[in-house]
Parts: C-alpha cells; structure tokens; sequence
C-alpha cells in the first residue's frame, strides 16, 4: 500500500550556470557566476515566489528551468522526469513561460489567434480544427473575445497582451509556468486583474507557478513559498506566510523594510544596507552578502555559510547556524 | 506656508488628443506634493507644461500658471530657460536618457552652474558638484567628478541627478517616477535622501509617481489625476482613511497590502483601461469604468469638498461611501 509519493511538479537540483565575459579587446574573460548552486521543489499546485534585486539571477534562473540556456552544471526535473533528454516539443508540454514584457514577447505581425496557436501547430500533430477549437476555448479562458481574436498585437492594450501571453502559455496545458515579472510593466489597476486571472488559471487548471519578481507585495499575494535569491544563491527559502511574518536571513529583512505600504505616516524605512551593491562579477569571499550586512561580523568574510534548515525551509547564515549549534540537542 | 507654484485649469492639447483638461493644484514652499495616477492620465505632461518643456505642436492653456507669484504664462523662451534648472529643476524616471553619456558627470555638473551664475570659475562650480555628490550620499565624490554615466549603477546615476538638480539651489524640484527604475531597497535610499534635502533646504518637491506606496510614505498633500483632469485632491493622511472619489477608492483596492489582503482572495481591480479624450469630451471620463455611474454622470461634474482641503470631482454625494457602508451592514 505503500505508493511512492508523487513527485514534485517541479525539481531542481544544484543548478549553476557560469557566464564568460570579455572586458576588452586583450583582457582575459572574467567568470560572472550568475546561478550558483540553487536547489528547491515545488509540489503541484504550489507557487514559488522567487524575489531578489536586480542582478541576484532570477531571470538566468527562469531561462535554465526553461531550457533556453544551458546550464553548467545541475538539472531540472518536471513530474520526475529530466528536462534536458527531452526533446523541445515534449518540454513545451510540460512548461511554459509568461514574460514581462507582452510588448516585446509577442511577433507584431500575426494576428492574436495565430500567436496563441503557435505552440499548437509546432507540435506537428494537432488537426487544425482542434486548433482552431482549442484556442478558441483559451481566449475566452482569458477574457478575450473573438473579435479580439483577430487583430495585432499594437491593437490591445498591455494588459490584454498579457492575456494574450497568458494564453498561449497554457493552450497546450502544461504542468508548470514560469512567469518572469509578468505585471512589472503594466498599470497597478491592470496588475490586479492579471493576478486574478493567474490565481483564478492555477485554481481550475490545477497549474505550478515559479512567479519571478522584485515586488514583495505581489509576492506575497501569490506564493505559497518565497525563494529570496541574493548573488546567484537562494540566501532564505520558507512558506510565504512564515517568511513574511518572521523573515530570518538580514537580507530578506532588508528587503521586507523596503517595501512602501500604502499606510501614510510611517515615512520612508531605513534598510540599512549601505552603498555596496552587489556584482555578480566580484563575488565576495565568505558570505556573499556580508559587505552591505548590518550583522556581519569576523566569521562572515571568511567562510561561506551552509543553508541551515528551518521549519519551513532553509536560510544560509553564520548567526542562524550559529543558534542552531546553540540550541540542545535534544530539542 | 506660502504657495510656490500655482496652477489652475492646465489645458494642454497635442491635436485630437485632449491630455490635460482642467487641472489644477499648488505646492507650497518646503512641501512635498504628489500626483498619482495611472500611465496616460496626463501627470508627466502637467510636470512638463510647467517646466515648458512640451513637445512641438502640443498646445497649453491655463487660467493661473504662477511661480513664486510671478506669471509664467506671458515668459519668454529666454526668460523661461533662465528659471529653469535655476530657480526649478526637474528629475526623470531613467537617468540614463537624462544624462549625457559622452560627458563626464563632473562636466555635466558644473554647466548648470556656470549658465545660470555667469562669472562662476571651474574650481568653485567644482567644489559645488563635490560638496553636493557628498550631500546626496555619494562616496568619493571627487573621483566621481572624473567618470562617464555609464560607469555609475543605477542608482548612482540617480542620486547625480539629484545632486545635478540642486547645483543651482533650486527652490522647486519636479521629480517625474524617480524611483520607478530601480531596486527597492535603492528606491527607500533615494527617497530618504529626497526627504532630508527637503527638510534641510526647505524644497518644494512635486512628486509624480503611480506607487500609492510611495505616495503614503513622502507625501504631504496628493492629487489623484484620471484622463487629464485632478479627481482628487486632500492632504495624505485625509486621502488614505476616507478617499472619496470611486477612482481613487477603486486604485487602493489594487495595491496588495501585505497582511491587509487575505492571499485567497482576489484583488479588487478596475475593470477596462484609461481612455483617450477627444477635445470637447463632456462629464466624467471614469464613468465608463465606475460601478456608481448614473445619467448625471455625462454632464458637467461638480467640485464637491468633502472636508478642509479635501476635494474631489464626482456627481456622488461626499458621504456616500459611508453611507453605502452603512446600509451594507
């Protein structure tokens, strides 16, 4: 009676991806770690919120899961079954991106039904009355109506092209979306609505999410666990309603406090981080986040802290792993 | 507090487009004023009208346009570039584009300085663009001096921009989306700084974003803008426990508020988008959008005051959110 249990819908294990970069015509390349080392499993239904500054390789790591870079090392599991030995028509199926920006995402010369059919046809065996029936079907799925149907791209508002993005991802009904920022570029009003809508999608459609973003608040709304991503490596994982309430790495702290509610009177938080800003291609000894740390101390410079499990997940820092030595055995 | 810059029924045209239609607000000397709204609703041009920096063919029109008391509708182009980056200075979204990438940033700096102040030596305009890139939270301002904008991340960029913005000890800064552009944690950085100048320099600052967010925590005073024209106008604290304008109401319903909004529940949201006013548009541009619209809707819409300095522009009675809450429980 002992079924294994289902495997996560999405699994990736050790994942890293180094780029070379030339400075100049004569300099040697320099190595910028963009992905270093990143774990997590996400079961089916489940949204992860991965969040981070600009530069911390949130993208790089939408692109690796993807499969549109290579990674140097690592791999990605879908339902239990390795990404990179499929071939491109067997990913599609399973896993599906929304970007950012549905203003450079989708080809301006086609016509809404024509882009929203795309993956369909280049699976090659699709009848084309099925097409035509199933993207009927995803339109209306996403708010968009026939006539809507018909026209170009530079004929809908941003939020309608986002719909547009939203339904080619799931006509061929993947398991898994991968959305990078995809309210970042549109109105506050619009934004909700796009939420709703991807809330509403995972709800009936029984979808997985990897939500990327640098908005906190959204994050929030969405996930149910929150990676926070600082210089290539998740410095914090938990359940979203854990990391809010009680966020444990000084970095996801920071970033918490920078985040402007809507309640007047409380004024503009100091975060406390100093003008160090990361690099990707000056990685710091030790801890990577130690030079802008309020907390940092002698350890910090010198050794690279291990990810110290916690309730709900891990947080890799020299003052957690220093409580949880701290802490007796026996509890 | 005396008004600085006054504005009253802003009308600015590009051909069949009507962007501004009517607005009207004041920032008072050492105040922070906020403009919020959505993409489209004419804020970043009523920043530009001001600054006379409106494209070719777009057509201003205003009943008052007044800084420090003096008109600035009669000026000339000189008299106007004059004031402009002397006495008010204007900061952008994306300092990339604002910023001259073939000159370095010390260069850029002291120009300002020396148009405006004729008779400035290099060494003194230097020692201005140091004092003040040390001001705005810059380490090393010297070294800075020397290098190109490209060579400045972000938000380094942003805080020369700043510092470039206050060369001329300007008494109005006109800041359009600052912060948009960047990280967050940088974002709260520059928006303290902002806030110390002001208390520091006793800075007007009109403020234009459409981060509510932003607007809680900085503004003294907001003006909401849909479709060219100000819906809603109140000091911060007012605005955010009672708004009153079903815009407004609808736009705070959209912000996820950490804590605030149960994660299974969806956001409210305003449904369609913000639409383009042909010239001659009649009644409230909202009404399309609005749960609450009524026929009286399409005629001229009353200012209403719905307490001291709190205005809104709307055919609703000023209790009526209270009231349908009332009559919901």
């Amino acid at each position: 009676m002992n079924a294994a249990p289902p495997p996560p819908a999405i699994e990736v294990r050790d994942l890293r991806r180094v780029f070379r970069v030339r400075q100049g015509l004569f300099a040697p390349p320099r190595e910028v770690v963009a992905v270093d080392g990143v774990s997590f499993r996400v079961p089916a239904g489940g949204v992860l919120g991965v969040v981070g500054e600009s530069g911390c390789g949130k993208s790089t790591l939408a692109r690796l899961i993807l499969g549109l870079l290579e990674p140097t090392a690592g791999e990605v599991l879908v339902e239990g079954r390795r990404l990179a030995t499929m071939d491109r028509r067997a990913r599609a199926r399973l896993i599906q991106p929304v970007f950012q920006d549905p203003f450079a995402s989708l080809n301006p010369r086609r016509r809404v039904r024509d882009i929203v059919a795309m993956p369909l046809v280049a699976q090659g065996d699709v009848p084309r009355e099925e097409i035509a029936r199933r993207v009927a079907e995803m339109l209306e799925r996403v708010g968009l109506s026939r006539e809507q149907g018909e026209r170009f791209p530079a004929q809908l508002s941003g939020g309608q092209r986002q719909r547009v993005a939203i339904a080619r991802a799931l006509v061929l009904r993947p398991r898994v979306v991968v959305c990078d920022e995809p309210t970042s570029a549109l109105d506050v009003s619009v934004q909700a609505q796009i939420l709703n809508l991807l809330a509403e999608l995972r709800r009936d459609l029984g979808l997985t999410y990897l939500f990327i973003s640098h908005n906190l608040a959204v994050v929030e709304h969405v996930a149910t666990e929150v990676a926070v991503m600082y210089l290539g490596r998740i410095v914090e994982r938990a359940e979203a309603e854990a990391l809010f309430a009680a966020p444990r790495h000084p970095y996801t702290r920071a970033l918490l406090a920078s985040v402007l509610t809507p309640e007047p009177g409380l004024g503009v938080p100091d975060v406390g981080l100093g003008d160090a800003l990361p690099d990707p291609a000056n990685i710091p000894p030790g801890c990577r986040f130690h030079p802008r740390c309020p907390l940092a101390f002698a350890r910090c410079p010198v050794e690279a802290p291990r990810p110290v499990p916690t309730a709900t997940g891990i947080v890799e820092c020299h003052l957690e792993d220093a409580a949880a030595a701290a802490r007796p055995a026996a509890a | 507090m005396s008004a600085l810059l006054e504005v009253a029924g802003l009308h600015v045209r590009f051909g069949e487009v009507a962007a501004v239609r009517g607005a009207s607000l004041t920032v008072a000397r050492g105040e922070t004023h906020c403009l919020v709204g959505e993409s489209g609703c004419g804020k970043s041009v009523t920043a530009l009208a001001v600054m006379g920096l409106l494209a070719r063919g777009a057509r201003r029109e205003a009943e008052r346009l007044a800084f420090a008391g003096e008109d600035l509708r009669g000026l000339s182009d000189r008299a106007m570039s004059r004031l402009r980056g002397d006495r008010m200075a204007m900061i952008f979204q994306e300092p990339m584009t604002s910023l001259n990438p073939s000159y370095t940033v010390g260069s850029q700096m002291t120009e300002v300085l020396r148009r405006h102040r004729p008779g400035t030596t290099r060494a003194r305009a230097l020692d201005r663009a140091v004092e003040l890139l040390g001001r705005v939270g810059i380490t090393a301002p010297a070294m800075r001096l020397g290098q190109y904008p490209h060579q400045l991340s972000g938000g380094l960029r942003q805080r020369v921009m700043i510092a470039m913005a206050l060369m001329c000890e300007p008494e109005l800064l006109i800041a359009d989306e600052p912060t948009t552009a960047l990280d967050v944690t940088v974002q709260a950085q520059i928006l303290r700084l902002l806030a110390g100048l002001q208390r520091d320099l006793g800075l007007a600052i009109l403020l234009i974003t459409h981060d509510l967010g932003i607007v809680a925590r900085v503004a003294h005073r907001v003006s909401v803008m849909y479709a060219g024209e100000v819906v809603e106008s109140a000091p911060t604290a007012a605005l955010f426990a009672a708004p009153r304008h079903p815009y407004t109401r609808g736009l705070l319903a959209c912000v996820p508020v950490p804590g605030k909004v149960r994660r299974d529940q969806p956001l409210g949201s305003i449904p369609g988008v913000v639409p383009r006013i042909p010239p001659g548009f009649a009644g409230c541009a909202f009404r399309d959008r609005c749960a609450h619209a009524r026929p009286e809707c399409a005629a001229a819409v009353p200012r209403r005051a719905a307490g001291p300095e709190h205005e809104f522009r709307c055919t609703l009675a000023p209790d009526w959110a209270t009231r349908a809450e009332a009559a919901l429980a």
